[in-house]
């Protein structure tokens, strides 16, 4: 068989199966993820510090959580987790929806871990990680996480 | 309550308003790619390279005009389109029209490893775009796209 043949098999065979794991783990709401710290130097603030401070969202959390959503320009799950999220919290009491574009504020998205478009983390009302979840994830996923907090 | 449209976030919260297209139509397009990508893979290189040019040519209308321009989207909407329901809800052409130019690179890649004789890297970069183009056209995922956060993530800080 020829070079060019062995290429396809494999490049298909990557895509389905890349594709499928996607499918599975997307916009599933997994623990939280540990942060990286920005400079060697111990934290000097405390740890259950709210991840939105020093930031302009800094009063904006939500009285019981807030859904804090990561979008990119060239996202198009993005859109579709805008409006689950935007949904819930418009459902749900004391629950805030924050879309922040990635792309502008670099310096959280590399603080937070963010490796993708959409990832959305709940917070709690002190603005602390709950738990996260990349990917376009379903409403009842969303009201599951929250349910838990 | 919902927070989305603080100055800085302009650019996430806009698409709403540009107009939308069927996101079945990049989907279909994702499939032609393919099989064009794969063609070329798969005859002896001097038509490879033939197949691999007509496709970056295509990338490059998709990337500059936008994808709703593209032949390929031409024949979604005369041949495709009117057979399908329409669509639940309409999509931002801007994620597939970025893909196109990440297509592109590849594409172009390939043409020039042809021509200058390195075969097997004109092979691995259709390889490549192999990959993006079938997972948009079986599961709607735009590679490109997903590296374009990534990509900026590496920019220094």
């Amino acid at each position: 068989m020829s070079t060019g043949a062995w290429i396809v098999i494999i490049a298909v065979v990557v895509a389905l199966g890349f594709g499928l794991y996607r499918a599975a783990v997307d916009g599933r709401f997994r623990g939280t993820h540990r942060l990286r710290a920005a400079s060697p130097e111990p934290p000097a603030t405390p740890v259950s510090e709210s991840l939105l401070a020093d930031t302009e969202w800094a009063g904006k959390l939500g009285e019981r959580a807030t859904l804090l959503q990561f979008s990119s320009a060239f996202c198009a799950p993005c859109r579709t987790t805008r409006h689950v999220l935007a949904d819930v919290a418009a459902r749900a009491d004391g629950v805030t929806h924050i879309e922040v574009d990635a792309e502008h504020h670099l310096d959280l998205v590399r603080r937070l871990g963010i490796l993708r478009t959409p990832t959305t983390l709940i917070l709690d009302r002190t603005g602390r990680e709950h738990t996260r979840a990349s990917g376009a994830p379903r409403r009842n996923q969303v009201e599951a996480a929250l349910s838990a907090l | 309550m919902s927070v989305v449209s603080t100055p800085s976030n302009v650019g996430v919260a806009a698409p709403s308003a540009r107009a939308g297209i069927d996101p079945r139509g990049p989907q279909f397009v994702a499939a032609l790619t393919a099989v064009t990508v794969a063609a070329a893979l798969l005859l002896p290189p001097a038509a490879g390279v033939v197949l691999a040019a007509v496709q970056a040519a295509l990338f490059a209308v998709g990337a500059t005009r936008g994808v709703q321009h593209t032949p390929q989207a031409w024949l979604f909407r005369t041949l495709v389109r009117p057979r399908l329901a329409p669509p639940p809800e309409l999509e931002d052409p801007a994620p597939p029209r970025f893909a196109q130019a990440v297509g592109l690179v590849f594409t172009v890649v390939a043409v020039i490893g042809f021509a200058a004789g390195a075969t097997l890297v004109a092979q691995i970069a259709l390889g490549l775009a192999l990959v993006a183009s079938v997972l948009n056209a079986v599961f709607r995922f735009c590679l490109g796209c997903e590296m374009y956060l990534l990509i900026k993530r590496l920019a220094p800080a």
